[in-house]
């Protein structure tokens, strides 16, 4: 029964997954430039709260400084296009290689002195912080000037990944399924029953014969990859590179958000979180901007971080989930959880 | 030039002084109660905030402010934990650091609705008197502000070495549960914890207002700058924040001189970096996470 249950329930979500998928390309071609450019921001975001949420969600190791990686992929890619007109394919595949690895080094450095939980997350702050400041004052990158991408030409050329917002739209919603359906198959692959039971107990997967040292560092290091090609897309989105944005706190903070809101270690928990909180965030921005009240965004954030820990620590995905399986699961289901509840 | 180093020397311990003060808030609450404050630098900007006004509304003396602003972030600290905090401290650690970026967030953002962005130098007679000492000369401001943060730190330290909430406290800190077997009243130790702590925060805050301008965005750096120091002296440890706060200071002071401006903060995250990998745990730090 339990099983043909959830088989049911495996059918929906790929249907849910396909028709969201297909509202959002229908978007993609309908809206208006405001509701696009919107848009693709809450992608990309999408598609690095995957990242991050890989690293947590899945790997069990909390990064607060995903902004170096997504800088590493950001410079990759500016500086290859605009100092040597090199196209942005090679930058996002150099900057993959660059972040994955400086990722794998900082494991490195960190698991293999048992610099562990919050000491390993504040070492990622400070590895981000650090790395801000020298590109700050590194004038070859443009130091606090910033780095300009020439303005679009008005065609759209694949090789050169140059484009109007439209084109950029469709990027990154290719690149949010991309991480979507890499999420699932990661978690549904052998690594990511490896890398859940890591998350879960350390000393007990070691005990299993998981080798707990290598395996945190390709985590990391993926995460950190991936999280380097959304900022090499982030950048030409933008069409700016300043050091201050693309690797301070506040974009650690924007990374997290989604996945948080949305839910941990969920493969649609980010998307559903930065489709909940950054259209939220813009409107409070933009409020607060006609209002003349600064900061506004900043109190509504924090209030969402907080309620969602508070009275959602799952998130609102799970939350979703349980809805449906209220509404779906035939009555002997129920029964059947309900037993398990009081197991 | 011997006259010279030993000028940012001297001032690199003095305002090394003033950051151990605001470590040793971090340490404390970390120390008992597990939970890293990462609001930790909203706290010390709303010292300087209360700094900037009582100066600026009664033209009271820094000490005065300093006071003023231990008494509003003890009371303040109290009920945040009484309030939220407390419903978090049994959680996994990701979720409380995600509930203090939320709380961070929350802060600097009510700072920006109620001050605005803009700098506000305390306009103080102090900002430029000076103290000569033979071979150095010291400004007034940075002088009391570490003698007052010095002689908090040594008090503070007496408190909890002595007194029977001191004892209680510490053994919160060593052991919760044994603490709640022989009776303690865990949740009042949590919150008079939380209220020291910020009040650490808020003192640093006021004494240092002669020397920054009050400004939201300091906020994020005195954060950062917590860590660093706390870490670097080990989490958790009082001796750590006193000793971390120091070596940050002077490391600083010596940046800037020999390097540029940029350098100098940049290197506390570098010290950083370089300390967790040699010795995860700070100077004084062994207590396992």
């Amino acid at each position: 029964m339990q099983k043909k249950f959830d088989r049911g329930l495996e059918r929906t979500r790929w249907l849910a997954g396909i028709t969201v998928f297909a509202v959002l390309g229908l978007v993609g071609m309908l809206a208006n430039p405001y509701v696009i450019s919107l848009m693709t921001i809450v992608l990309l975001f999408t598609f690095l709260g995957q990242s991050w949420n890989l690293m947590l969600g899945i790997g069990g190791q909390l990064s607060i400084g995903h902004a170096l990686f997504v800088g590493l992929g950001a410079y990759s890619v500016g500086v290859l296009y605009v100092k040597y007109g090199i196209s942005p394919w090679v930058g996002l595949l150099t900057g993959m290689i660059l972040a994955g690895s400086v990722g794998a080094s900082i494991a490195w450095l960190s698991f293999r002195f048992e610099v562990r939980g919050i000491y390993f997350a504040l070492l990622t702050i400070a590895a981000a912080e650090f790395a801000r400041i020298m590109f700050s004052g590194w004038e070859f990158v443009g130091a606090m000037q910033g780095l300009f991408f020439p303005a679009p030409t008005g065609g759209i050329e694949i090789s050169m990944l140059r484009g109007d917002a439209r084109f950029y739209y469709f990027v990154a919603l290719a690149l949010a399924a991309l991480g979507i359906i890499g999420t699932e198959f990661i978690s549904r692959s052998y690594l990511g029953y490896v890398w859940r039971a890591m998350r879960d107990d350390e000393s007990a997967a070691r005990a299993l014969g998981v080798r707990t040292f290598q395996h945190k560092i390709l985590v990391i290091s993926i995460s950190a990859a991936t999280a380097a090609a959304g900022g090499g897309v982030l950048a030409l989105v933008q069409g700016s590179i300043f050091p201050d944005s693309i690797m301070g706190m506040g974009l650690s903070v924007d990374v997290l958000i989604g996945p948080v809101v949305g839910g941990l270690g969920t493969t649609f928990g980010p998307l559903v979180g930065s489709l909940a909180a950054i259209p939220l965030n813009h409107l409070m921005s933009a409020l607060g901007d006609s209002l003349r009240i600064p900061g506004l965004n900043n109190i509504t954030y924090g209030v969402v971080l907080i309620s969602v820990v508070w009275f959602l620590p799952d998130g609102i995905w799970p939350a979703i989930v349980r809805l449906c399986k209220a509404i779906q699961a035939p009555p002997t289901a129920l029964l059947w959880q309900s037993r398990k509840v009081e197991e | 030039m011997l006259s010279l180093w030993l000028n940012v020397l001297a001032s690199g311990i003095l305002l090394g002084l003033v950051y151990g003060l605001i470590a040793l808030g971090l340490t404390i609450i970390f120390g008992v109660m597990r939970v890293v404050n990462f609001a930790h630098g909203e706290m010390v900007v709303f010292g300087v905030y209360v700094g900037y006004w009582t100066v600026r509304l009664w033209n009271v003396p820094i000490i005065v402010a300093a006071a003023i602003a231990a008494v509003v972030m003890f009371v303040f600290g109290y009920l945040l934990e009484a309030l939220i905090v407390k419903r978090f401290v049994n959680r996994p650690h990701h979720y409380q650091f995600i509930v203090f970026i939320g709380l961070s967030l929350l802060f600097s953002g009510a700072l920006l609705v109620a001050f605005g962005p803009d700098p506000r130098p305390t306009a103080s007679q102090l900002s430029f008197q000076t103290v000569s000492l033979g071979l150095v000369t010291l400004d007034l401001a940075r002088l009391q502000a570490a003698a007052t943060a010095g002689l908090l730190i040594a008090l503070l330290g007496a408190y909890l070495k002595f007194s029977s909430f001191g004892r209680s406290l510490r053994a919160a800190a060593d052991n919760r549960l044994g603490g709640l077997i022989v009776g303690l009243n865990i949740p009042r130790v949590y919150a008079v914890t939380f209220g020291i702590g910020a009040a650490c925060a808020g003192v640093a805050g006021a004494l240092i207002s002669p020397l920054f301008d009050a400004q939201p965005y300091l906020a994020v750096d005195f954060t950062l700058l917590a860590f660093v120091t706390v870490i670097v002296g080990g989490l958790g440890s009082f001796g750590g924040a006193l000793l971390g706060g120091l070596v940050i200071g002077v490391a600083e002071a010596i940046a800037a001189l020999m390097f540029t401006p940029s350098m100098k903060t940049a290197l506390p995250y570098a010290l950083l970096i370089i300390i967790l990998v040699f010795r995860p745990r700070g100077f004084f730090g062994a207590k396992e996470i």
